[in-house]
């Protein structure tokens, strides 16, 4: 019971902590819950399409089916992600002032808002399928145990939900003038980390060289299954021995993604910009 | 442009996959069954690039995990995975299949 917990705390934490982070960086954006909501339920639908398909994609490309698929997945979210924080770095200003209950009117926000919902939504259907493979998996073996699997995943969504509530209200206590500077390293980190991911699996499957692989090893200092390791893997993509090309990723989506930011944000002599 | 990429470099290496393996590419051969690797210690050349080639044999799904590799695939039942690892520095390389991680355990030692 304690090993499907532990299995399904791991795959429901990534998508709770970016469902916790992605909350609070909309709270001053109208009708945010719904969107946020309707992300939720197309990736748990998602999995299941996924988790049934399984066999299918993974012989797709000569095997290397799953590796093109969870690649797609991660290049969208990492695209998704981008776009809402340049969003974000447009609109700071009228956000914080919204946020500060200053804002005229509420802020419209339905071309970002659609953008994390689906970035959500891929993110839940990446973790989410495996989850489904693993609980399926258990149910197909018909042990006495699968009640006590089955309790366990609960216990281990549970978990995961809770951490990611807890970075949301955590996340909400942060001063206003620091909160949106804050949410945009955050997701930047975020969508960072996602990169670094996506160069992991196309070296798996061959399709990019590792360059080196390991550029270095931390593996001693904080090992990536402790659960410190496992936050800051799912927060800012930590990997104790990543490879050449995964360091390469994650440099160039943050400077990618900062730059853009930079050359959109609105300078503070000028009006905010409506 | 990720997308285009893997087209590239699928459309690239579709024809090098019908050929003999490269001198550079060394394939392995691991199964699965009754929730156990079979062998579960894989001697592998090290600083060479290792095609990985995993069939389960189990009627229910498992996933190839390895944190020292930095691999993670998932094995439907009754099929086969393929995956690539290294070029490795010598030394040993601990692997386990996370549906059954009591049971399916593994290393892969590169010499």
């Amino acid at each position: 019971m304690l090993a499907a917990a532990l299995i399904v705390f791991r795959e429901a934490l990534e998508a709770a902590l970016m469902i916790g982070i992605i909350a609070a960086a909309t709270r001053a954006i109208a009708a945010r819950g719904r969107w946020i909501s309707f992300g939720v339920a197309a990736g748990v639908l998602g999995s299941l399409v996924v988790a049934g398909l399984a066999g299918w994609i993974a012989a797709l490309a000569s095997g290397n089916g799953q590796e093109i698929f969870t690649a797609a997945v991660l290049a969208t979210a990492v695209a998704m992600l981008a776009w809402h924080n340049v969003w974000m770095a447009r609109h700071g200003a009228e956000m914080a002032a919204r946020a500060r209950g200053l804002g005229a009117s509420v802020v419209k926000g339905e071309a970002a808002l659609s953008a994390i919902a689906l970035a959500i939504a891929l993110t839940v259907l990446r973790e989410g399928s495996e989850t489904v493979l693993f609980l399926q998996g258990v149910a197909a073996s018909g042990n006495g145990g699968a009640l006590s699997v089955l309790g366990g995943g609960a216990l281990g969504l549970g978990g995961g939900a809770l951490l990611g509530a807890v970075i949301y209200l955590g996340l909400l206590r942060v001063p206003l003038r620091w909160f949106f500077k804050v949410i945009g390293w955050l997701v930047l980190l975020l969508a960072a980390g996602m990169a670094s991911q996506l160069a992991r699996v196309l070296t798996q499957a061959d399709l990019l060289p590792t360059i080196a692989d390991k550029a270095w090893d931390t593996s001693a200092l904080l090992p990536v299954d402790s659960l410190l390791g496992v936050l800051l893997h799912s927060l800012i993509g930590y990997d104790a021995t990543p490879s050449g090309v995964q360091v390469a990723f994650y440099c160039a989506a943050l400077v990618a993604i900062f730059v853009s930011m930079r050359a959109v944000a609105p300078r503070p002599s000028q009006p905010i910009a409506t | 442009m990720f997308l285009d990429l893997a087209v590239v470099a699928i459309a690239t290496l579709a024809p090098l996959a019908a050929r003999p393996a490269l001198a550079a590419d060394s394939e392995v051969a691991l199964a699965i069954k009754d929730h156990r690797f079979a062998p579960d210690e894989l001697k592998v050349p090290a600083h060479t690039k290792i095609k990985l080639i995993i069939t389960n044999q189990d009627a229910t799904p498992e996933e190839f995990e390895s944190y020292e590799l930095k691999r993670e695939k998932l094995i439907p039942a009754n099929s086969k995975g393929i995956l690539f690892v290294g070029p490795l520095a010598p030394g040993r390389y601990e692997f386990f299949g996370e549906f059954n991680q009591k049971t399916a355990r593994g290393v892969i030692v590169a010499e």
